[in-house]
């Protein structure tokens, strides 16, 4: 007997109480959750021949809405928001064109049947693109769910429920987040979030959005943009975190374009009064400022108040990996390592970092080569640029000025800024002294630009470039001496 | 002094307001002479310039326009029920057009009132290094003096005087934006920016155009203005960018007539004009009517009814235009000149503004600051526009060596072309830069949708010596057709496919 413990090595750490270690894993990585953080870092990995596995799963939405390969971003979040904005910008082009020269009849309607299509089959085909290039690149993928049973095991199961146990080496958690309800009667049963919206099968007519995050504003803009008669009911501020001086702005913009806002009020209840596709919703709201209960009949209700990251239920206590209880989200170090040194974590489940497409398809690539080409760059958080695709677009990179006086002290800083008229606008007559640009300099440091805020058509376009010039250190000077294209918005 | 003024600006246009009302900030006493010579089919216009009136705005109001065609086609696939047909009205157009012009112009004025600065409309020539005599439009004359003066006068577009009937029959860029009526079916004759522009334009409005073009097209683009040895290389990627451009005119509708030369424009009984030229291709000689015929053959200085020989002002005797040191002074004591009437500066409307700007303060607001007239941004506003910054493939080459420059680049898909169906075939970004450790980037040039928003951030980035490794580390804004830049990854060196593929 002993001569055959001997031959068995697991088997005598097993007896002398040590875990035992498989000879190897299923996997080098495996990868949970098929999003933009989670596709990039296996593709990375299998660049590095690396066996790599991708779980991806998405749990339908509580009005049934599912969707393929890809995330948030490819199937319910910028892709399609992105199209749907253009459908909107593409309507207020329609108007303009009119005072350009172009003559078509008076009344022109949106059918949101065709734009919805469209997009879905836009996004049906990245799916696709997905699948192929995951195969291509020999990444197992497979559509389940993905929880931790052990610290190198996971359990996927599918959608008819069958269970498979994988091992791997390492790995990288990418869940990304859902919408959050609101928790009060009637919101689950009735009410829609971004989830649904994007592949809604009807038109959603007179929509209530509920938020003020750029999800809520960005959704209300482009509704309105494409005829509808939209609400937004505001707790308190809009775009929090945001620069609040261009937050206001957005506001205004959209007010004086069609689109009505309850501030200050939160909904308690919603209920249907008709069915229908889209039905009649009761929707009764408390004042957070008093006692006022005020009531409103909406066909859509659309919850738009916050995302929260798929963590709670994918095993996380049995592998020891930490969380923010409060809020679901992950603590890593600056290499995008948890508390498990064989596990990490990259997107929008990271505790105190942006959830941006762009941040977490970066955070997997610079991951997965540090893993396995021995590189030692590490994403880089600061100065990231983004655009809110509200009907005004806004584009940032850097400080808000509220963050700028804060850091640095009032008397620190220098803030410049413009209202522009795009020069797109003056034959249609449309507003003058809407668009605006500001940067936030700081003083001490050679004036350096340390915010960049622009209010104004492709701004995201606009800001992109900018952001490069600050990852370079730009200075008030050096914008100052370089010369505008004439004519364009950005060279304001 | 025994002069009137400080400061006498000839020519009311980009550079010379610009000086102008600059100076006029220092408290000096300030003067701007402008005039227009009618165009040879009587079109003239206000206070401002080429720019204003007859340059960049209406032609990037008309660029609108012709967008917003497309933008109709488009509308229809995201779900926008348009009626069919839709036409363009050119005169509507051309009056909200004219009608902005008219405001800057107006604005202008208004301006220069405000800032105390003495506006004469007359038409004037040097009689003594400080003295300026003109001419209003009724004849009377008018004398001025000043203690320094800046000739800004600009240029007029070229006819190409060896054509029979070129002049008679055609029309240029100064009658165009202020055609009443459509132009009809157009022939814009030759390949610089502005004649691709109007083709692009008049294309995406509906109008039947035609490009004639000599020999390779954006020639004013081509930075190098000597191609080196290595000419295999730089004839392919010379044309590269410009290629994509005229390659995409031609899907849109544009049609072109290449290594073809006009030999005589005649007017038919119809009033249509027939146009012959030669194909030096097939060796052929053909004809074809139209109902105008454009000239974009260049622009010439505005020096000729200046006198400049009488004060000695010296001007380069192949191209006419005024020659200046760094500090924007001519052969003369206390003459200037800034803007497209100057020797080997780009001619552009922000060059000349900040050229005049400096001059002013460097005149009479103590400063010692040279204008930078490096790493210049353009763009031009064909269909698919195309800007770019810093230096050309070719030209990089030739500083450099090309075993000592990297070149990334990109095909990539516009979001908003994909539900309306839209080739994006041409939408492509380059970035030229050292292969050196810093890789510092030398050039960048894209094609696509708003190219001029995208390039202005980054030429404030090669402003600050932007590096490629700092270009990778910024991070891009999802979706836009900017991040692309950021994305760049593949050479050309290693010959991979540059095609972006997903998300």
């Amino acid at each position: 007997q002993a001569h055959k413990e001997e031959d068995n090595p697991q088997k005598t750490m097993e007896v002398n109480g040590l875990t035992p270690v498989p000879d190897s894993y299923d996997y080098d990585l495996i990868v949970i959750g098929g999003g933009s953080g989670g596709l990039a870092a296996a593709k990375e990995a299998a660049k590095y021949e690396k066996k790599v596995m991708v779980l991806d799963f998405v749990t339908p939405t509580p009005q049934g809405s599912s969707w393929g390969l890809g995330g948030t971003c490819v199937n319910v979040g910028c892709i399609p928001k992105k199209l749907m904005h253009q459908a909107a910008l593409l309507g207020q082009a329609l108007q303009d064109s009119r005072k350009f020269g172009w003559q078509f009849t008076e009344e022109v309607k949106h059918n949101w049947m065709t734009m919805t299509e469209s997009v879905q089959n836009y996004i049906g085909s990245l799916n696709w693109g997905y699948r192929v290039t995951l195969r291509d690149t020999k990444v197992t993928y497979e559509n389940a769910y993905g929880e931790f049973v052990g610290p190198h095991t996971i359990k996927a199961t599918n959608k008819k429920g069958i269970e498979k146990l994988y091992t791997a080496e390492r790995f990288i958690i990418a869940t990304g987040e859902r919408p959050r309800y609101l928790g009060i009667p009637g919101d689950r049963e009735y009410c829609i979030s971004s989830d649904d919206l994007f592949s809604l099968p009807y038109c959603p007519g007179k929509t209530l959005v509920v938020g003020a995050s750029y999800v809520a504003l960005e959704c209300a803009g482009f509704l309105a943009g494409l005829g509808l008669d939209v609400t937004v009911m505001v707790r308190s501020i809009l775009l929090r975190g945001f620069d609040q001086d261009m937050a206001n702005k957005i506001g205004e913009y959209m007010k004086e374009h069609g689109v009505n806002f309850i501030r200050e009020f939160v909904p308690i209840k919603v209920e249907q009064v008709e069915e229908g596709t889209p039905g009649i919703l009761k929707v009764t709201a408390k004042s957070t400022t008093g006692d006022q209960i005020i009531e409103g009949e909406y066909n859509t209700v659309l919850l738009a108040i916050g995302r929260d990251p798929c963590t709670r239920k994918i095993g996380l206590d049995k592998v020891g990996v930490t969380i923010n209880e409060k809020t679901g989200k992950i603590p890593v170090n600056d290499e995008e390592q948890t508390n498990v040194p064989h596990i990490y974590a990259i997107g929008d489940i990271l505790q105190g970092k942006l959830e941006l497409t762009p941040v977490a398809i970066q955070a997997g690539k610079l991951l997965v080569r540090r893993l396995y080409a021995g590189a030692t760059t590490k994403c880089d958080y600061v100065n990231v640029p983004t655009t809110v695709f509200t009907p005004l677009e806004y584009g940032a990179c850097g400080y808000s000025e509220e963050t700028a006086v804060e850091k640095f002290g009032e008397e620190n800083i220098e803030v410049y800024h413009s209202h522009f008229w795009p020069l797109e606008w003056t034959v249609p007559s449309r507003d003058n002294n809407k668009c605006y640009a500001k940067i936030i300099c700081n003083i001490q440091d050679n004036e350096r630009v340390i915010g960049f805020h622009v209010l104004g058509p492709n701004a995201g376009e606009v800001t992109q470039g900018f952001a490069a010039a600050i990852k370079c250190g730009l200075t008030k000077e050096q914008l100052d001496s370089t010369i505008g294209i004439h004519p364009v918005c950005a060279e304001v | 002094g025994k002069n009137e003024y400080d400061l006498l600006v000839i020519g009311g246009g980009s550079g010379g307001l610009a000086c102008a009302k600059e100076a006029a900030q220092f408290g000096r006493k300030v003067a701007v002479l402008d005039y227009v010579e009618p165009s040879p089919r009587g079109t003239t216009w206000g206070l401002g310039g080429t720019c204003v009136n007859v340059g960049c705005i209406p032609k990037k109001l008309m660029h609108q326009a012709a967008l917003l065609g497309s933008a109709l086609k488009d509308a229809q696939h995201y779900g926008w029920n348009i009626s069919q047909p839709v036409h363009h009205t050119w005169s509507v157009m051309a009056q909200g057009v004219q009608n902005y012009v008219k405001s800057l112009n107006w604005g202008h004025r208004v301006q220069l009132q405000d800032k105390k600065v003495k506006y004469f409309n007359i038409k004037g020539s040097f009689s003594d290094p400080h003295t300026i005599r003109g001419l209003t439009k009724a004849g009377k004359e008018t004398v001025v003096t000043a203690d320094n003066i800046v000739i800004a006068t600009g240029g007029r577009p070229k006819y190409p005087m060896h054509i029979a009937g070129a002049l008679e029959y055609g029309i240029t860029s100064d009658d165009l934006f202020w055609l009443k009526e459509s132009p009809g079916k157009t022939l814009p004759s030759f390949i610089l920016y502005v004649s691709l522009e109007c083709a692009g334009v008049l294309t995406g409005i509906g109008l039947d155009t035609t490009v004639m073009m000599r020999s390779i097209p954006l020639r004013g683009f081509d930075q190098a203005s000597h191609i080196s040895k290595k000419k295999q290389i730089c004839f392919t990627t010379q044309q590269q960018m410009a290629s994509l451009v005229t390659e995409h005119m031609e899907s849109y509708g544009t049609k072109f007539l290449k290594r073809c030369s006009p030999t005589k424009v005649e007017k038919l009984k119809s009033n249509r004009l027939q146009v012959t030229w030669k194909n030096a291709d097939l060796n052929t000689e053909e004809t074809d009517s139209f109902d105008t015929v454009m000239w974009a053959v260049g622009r010439v200085p505005d020096t000729k009814s200046l006198n400049l020989e009488r004060v000695g002002v010296k001007t380069n005797s192949e191209t006419g235009k005024i020659i200046v040191d760094a500090s924007e002074a001519t052969s003369v004591p206390h003459i200037y000149a800034v803007g497209d009437i100057t020797e080997g500066r780009p001619e552009l409307t922000p060059v000349a503004i900040t050229a005049g700007k400096l001059l002013a303060q460097r005149l009479f607001g103590h400063s010692s600051e040279l204008m930078d007239y490096d790493n210049v941004p353009t763009t031009v506003f064909t269909p698919l526009e195309y800007g770019c910054v810093g230096l050309s493939e070719e030209a990089a080459v030739q500083c450099h060596g090309s075993d000592n420059i990297e070149v990334y680049h990109a095909y990539y898909k516009p979001l908003e072309f994909t539900v309306a169906e839209r080739d994006a075939t041409q939408c492509y970004v380059k970035m030229v830069c050292l292969r050196e450790r810093q890789q510092r980037i030398l050039g960048l040039h894209f094609i696509g949708p708003n190219a001029g928003e995208v390039i202005q951030g980054f030429a404030l980035g090669i402003k600050c010596g932007a590096t490629y490794p700092q270009l990778m580390k910024t991070v891009g804004i999802h979706p836009t057709c900017a991040e692309e830049v950021t994305k760049l990854r593949i050479t050309k060196r290693s010959g991979l496919d540059a095609t972006v593929t997903g998300c």
